[in-house]
């Protein structure tokens, strides 16, 4: 297609040029006059010249085309990612080769180009070599990716006790694979719902409690996310965002959707806090440009800064959107991961007064961080308007969460005590290891922004850069992937304005591991401040 | 909530959330209400309505049931499974667990007798057939692009391949005078209507084993739409979530391996659609699987697979499961057997009434003909039949024209999620309604006894005239654990 394109443009500037061609041409005209005698003279004459222009043109675009950035072959683009080894059901058939440049879609091509996101390329770089303690000491250990292990032995504890409720019932024949196995309401079973409600409303609630009719059930929270950006914007429209944000939200929100996101820049000064001017600054900015706006998406308790949203915040959000007829989503999903004295609040519960438009809060909420089971897919969408829900519920056709799942959380999450066991120990967990690793990275002399939840530290190496940019910022970065052997994920892949803040995930570490982590940050470290 | 909030909430959201792309506005969901409101039961509720609209395989849990109960280790919720629930987990690798793509690769295979090998590399996931099809329509067109489609095809295709893609399906349609192949003439001639049309056809998706045909395409079809799509430069995307319900000759070909037999094809432009839930019976487990030989298209749809994921319990348990070779040798061979059997009796059972069906040898339902029982030869006749027979004969089959059949007096049923006794029951139904139709004189009818959705069962001829064949799980009424889900 684009070859095509080029071609036409080209053929077209030959036609444009010409005509205005002639006129220069015509300087050349009577001179060759007194050379082309006959009658043919003068048509020889300007034909000559016109001629000798379209063998420039000719030249011209042969050397251009040369130039010209041709769309990257398949491979090329895939050179920066490890090389997908030849399958034997290719090679046979690949003898022959492909046969030109097949278009797929224009997000494909988006796709494919090399990811130039650190976070993603981090995650890259650790699978390609992930630290095991016995197998590759040497290999880069894992801080960019929020996954929270500190519990499992607890679960795993639960289910060898609790092993009746496995895939096959032993009593109750309708337990049986006929039931899990078929066919199931694909926005979750009664059952899982009563159960996610609940332990929403153990995590989140405080005073509120969470309906099983207002939820939604779906793989994970990334689908979540963008079944409420197809229901609540068309192509085009955006949604505002405080930064910095999880750099997931560029890809759930926007990717497949064709929704933007306008971010809300805030700042050290005030702890990467949200105000509400800023906010009304971005929203004008917006409609200037012709940008209609359709909601404001955050995550509370936040990501990458792991501050939480105050009650009057929350309040002045829920009117900042009635005002200005717009949604909010609150993507609440380490509301369970608390180690500050702060108490969390969840944007539920400011939602009691008369003149508040319910309809316009939908909740993003799932088992991957406080319950850290990301692998089995467990999210939830909870919304309090019923044309959403009835959206979202035909949504769940791409993305259910499988029956066997839902039957075996659904029973760990009915087990209360079982779940407030969890997560006091989670939180005790999380402020242990918390406590030591920021400690750590104080020795070292970087500091951290105040957090009270979340699996991470939000910290300040801003001091450590080279230049203040965000180039020094990434910079820093490969140092730490390269030579320190520590993925982290740098504020420009959140979308902060400031750089040098990096987010540092520390719930994959035992206590006993810290030492060792800050001492892989300690090499870095030395080296910057040496080099001044 | 009054009537001005409801268009308050209606302009909050957006044009995807409150079109109807999503097919489940269509009447013929009354067939499914009926089925909801009045489900049959052999001793609580022998009158009810019988499921003959869902395509599910009952026919083969206790093979599976057994293996899970054999193999305590595949599942992380037994004592002996269990020391892998920390890995399992934690595990949210785009790439899939090693053992499971490998798994899926090697009963891909086996469905093909082991002719054709798969690359686990090259496996993605999805959320169901659902996800991987509307994953692979994201990864080749744009939206406003087309894909054809031979018709009659599964309804819910509108859903999937257009809703929040927003490509558009050009049907190509196919009647009985050929028993309904796809000819190369109509494939052209579709593809050049859209050129005049001045629409971009991207590609073509074709189903084989068919839904709702359940034929298999012959190797001269397969190879005449592979040199097709090649010459134009298209995709063929092939779902091929029947492939192991083949239960008798011809036997399978498909289109891996009519890509070994020809020359000078593009592999970029083949994909293949898999999932678990038809062959292996087990569509609540979300197993759906994109396989591409194009590069870029495999490495695009696996960032894309975040959302849709394969939970990695389920992937934990299949691994196991499909690298048994002994098993899955075994549960292919009798899932076959007893598929072949369930469609002998009731083919048979039909015939004997007179009826007949395209003759097929694959799928979980048959493509009846009741076209010399229509009153008029047209889709209103059709409609005056399909409410005779949800109302009258208390089945839930599904009408041709949902399946955007241009031939009046088609319908699908479905006949592997029920049990011996219930094909019987059906069986008697169906003689007792063709006995009366086919006698001039009019007996007294029995009581209808929900008659107040009748009116309902009006004829659109919108175009949103499609529904979804899964949207409910109704089936299993005798677990107190799984409650009947209500149509919206």
């Amino acid at each position: 297609m684009t070859q095509t394109r080029s071609t036409a443009t080209e053929t077209d500037d030959q036609k444009n040029r010409s005509p205005s061609s002639g006129a220069t041409g015509m300087k050349l005209i009577v001179p060759l006059q007194g050379v082309v005698q006959g009658r043919g003279g003068l048509l020889l004459g300007s034909l000559i010249p016109c001629a000798l222009f379209y063998f420039l043109q000719l030249y011209l675009k042969r050397n251009r085309s040369k130039n010209s950035s041709n769309p990257p072959s398949p491979s090329a683009s895939s050179s920066n990612l490890p090389e997908l080894p030849r399958s034997s059901s290719r090679t046979n058939l690949s003898s022959r080769g492909s046969i030109g440049r097949v278009p797929v879609s224009s997000l494909a091509n988006m796709i494919a180009k090399p990811d130039s996101s650190p976070y993603y390329i981090g995650l890259e770089r650790v699978f390609l070599d992930p630290y095991d303690p016995v197998n590759n000491p040497d290999g880069i250990i894992q801080l960019g990716l929020s996954a929270n292990k500190l519990c499992l032995d607890l679960i795993e504890k639960w289910l060898s006790a609790n092993v009746k409720e496995s895939l096959i019932g032993t009593d109750d024949v309708s337990l049986s694979i006929n039931g899990i196995a078929a066919y199931q309401p694909f926005d979750g079973t009664e059952e899982m719902k009563m159960a996610m409600s609940n332990f929403m409303s153990l995590v989140l609630g405080g005073s509120v409690k969470f309906d099983p009719s207002n939820i939604i059930l779906t793989s994970g929270g990334t689908p979540a996310i963008e079944i409420l950006s197809f229901c609540l914007a068309d192509q085009g429209n955006a949604f505002l965002v405080p930064s910095p944000y999880y750099p997931g939200f560029d890809r759930d929100f926007r990717w497949r959707t064709g929704v933007d996101l306008i971010p809300v820049y805030c700042r050290s000064t005030d702890n990467f806090s949200l105000s509400i001017t800023a906010l009304e600054q971005a929203y004008s900015q917006a409609r200037k440009r012709g940008v209609k706006v359709r909601g404001i998406l955050f995550s509370n308790p936040s990501n990458p800064v792991g501050n939480l949203l105050s009650q009057d915040m929350l309040h002045s959000l829920v009117e900042f959107a009635q005002e200005k007829n717009i949604h909010i989503i609150s993507d609440e999903i380490y509301a369970g991961s608390m180690y500050g004295s702060e108490k969390f609040v969840s944007i539920a519960e400011v939602l009691d007064l008369e003149y508040i438009d319910k309809s316009r809060v939908h909740i993003i909420y799932g088992l991957s961080k406080d319950f850290a089971l990301p692998g089995f897919r467990v999210g939830a969408l909870y919304s309090f308007n019923e044309s959403v829900l009835a959206a979202a519920k035909k949504l769940t056709r791409f993305c259910s969460i499988p029956a066997p799942t839902q039957r075996l959380v659904a029973s760990m999450l009915s087990d209360q005590r079982f779940v407030q066991e969890y997560i006091s120990t989670n939180q005790k967990r999380i402020r242990e290891v918390h406590k030591e690793f920021e400690a750590g990275l104080n020795k070292l002399g970087i500091k951290c922004a105040k957090s009270s939840a979340g699996v991470y530290c939000w910290a300040d190496m801003s001091e450590l850069i080279r230049p203040y940019s965000e180039k020094g910022e990434l910079d820093l970065w490969e140092k730490f992937l390269s030579v320190a052997k520590i993925s982290i994920t740098p504020g420009s892949a959140c979308h902060c304005i400031e750089p040098g803040w990096f987010r540092i995930c520390f719930t994959t570490l035992d206590l006993e591991d810290i030492p060792l982590v800050i001492e892989r940050f300690g090499r870095v470290v030395e080296t910057c401040k040496s080099s001044g | 909530m009054g009537f001005t909030s409801e268009i308050h909430d209606y302009q909050l959201l957006s044009k995807i959330a409150t079109n109807d792309k999503h097919g489940e506005n269509s009447p013929y969901f009354d067939g499914w209400k009926a089925y909801d409101r009045d489900p049959f039961h052999p001793t609580k509720n022998p009158d009810g309505v019988i499921q003959m609209g869902l395509a599910e395989n009952q026919l083969s849990f206790d093979l599976i049931e057994d293996w899970i109960m054999e193999n305590p280790k595949a599942s992380i919720c037994t004592p002996e499974g269990v020391n892998q629930f920390k890995h399992i987990a934690n595990f949210q690798d785009y790439h899939g667990l090693p053992e499971f793509t490998k798994g899926v690769a090697n009963f891909m295979s086996k469905v093909r007798g082991g002719r054709v090998k798969f690359d686990p590399d090259r496996i993605l996931m999805s959320g169901g057939a659902t996800g991987a099809n509307e994953l692979i329509m994201f990864c080749l067109a744009d939206p406003g692009d087309a894909f054809l489609v031979p018709s009659p095809y599964y309804p819910a295709f509108v859903r999937d391949l257009c809703w929040r893609t927003g490509i558009q399906i050009i049907p190509v349609h196919c009647d009985s005078s050929n028993n309904f192949k796809i000819t190369r003439e109509a494939l052209e001639e579709a593809y050049q209507k859209a050129q005049e049309d001045n629409i971009n056809v991207k590609g073509l998706i074709i189903t084989n084993p068919s839904n709702p045909l359940g034929t298999t395409l012959d190797r001269e079809t397969l190879k005449s739409a592979v040199s097709f799509i090649n010459e134009k430069n298209i995709h063929l995307v092939c779902d091929e979530i029947y492939a192991a319900t083949v239960f008798n000759s011809p036997g399978y070909v498909s289109v891996s391996e009519i890509l070994q037999d020809i020359e000078s094809i593009n592999l970029d432009l083949i994909h293949v659609i898999y999932s678990l839930s038809k062959d292996m019976g087990l569509p609540g487990f979300r197993v759906g699987i994109v396989y591409s030989y194009n590069e870029e298209v495999v490495h695009c749809g696996r960032k894309m697979s975040s959302f849709g994921l394969v939970s990695s319990q389920t992937q934990h348990l299949l691994g196991a499961m499909l690298n048994d070779d002994e098993f899955v040798d075994g549960f292919l061979k009798e899932s076959s057997r007893r598929l072949g059997k369930r469609h002998s009796v009731f083919t048979k059972g039909l015939e004997k009434e007179g009826i007949s069906c395209l003759p097929s040898n694959a799928g979980l339902f048959v493509w009846m003909n009741l076209r010399k029982l229509l009153k008029e030869q047209t889709f209103e006749g059709e409609m005056m039949l399909w409410r005779d027979i949800i109302n009258e004969v208390k089945l839930n089959v599904s009408p041709g024209s949902s399946f955007d059949c241009k031939e009046p007096g088609w319908f699908r049923v479905c006949f592997a999620n029920m049990d011996d006794e219930t094909v019987e029951v059906a069986l008697r139904r169906i003689r007792a309604f063709v006995g009366k139709e086919t006698t001039p004189s009019s007996s007294p009818k029995k009581p209808v006894k929900l008659k107040r959705w009748n009116s309902n069962l009006r004829l659109s001829l919108s175009s949103s005239r499609r529904f979804d064949e899964t949207v409910l799980s109704p089936h299993n009424m005798m677990s107190p654990h799984s409650p009947l889900v209500q149509a919206t």
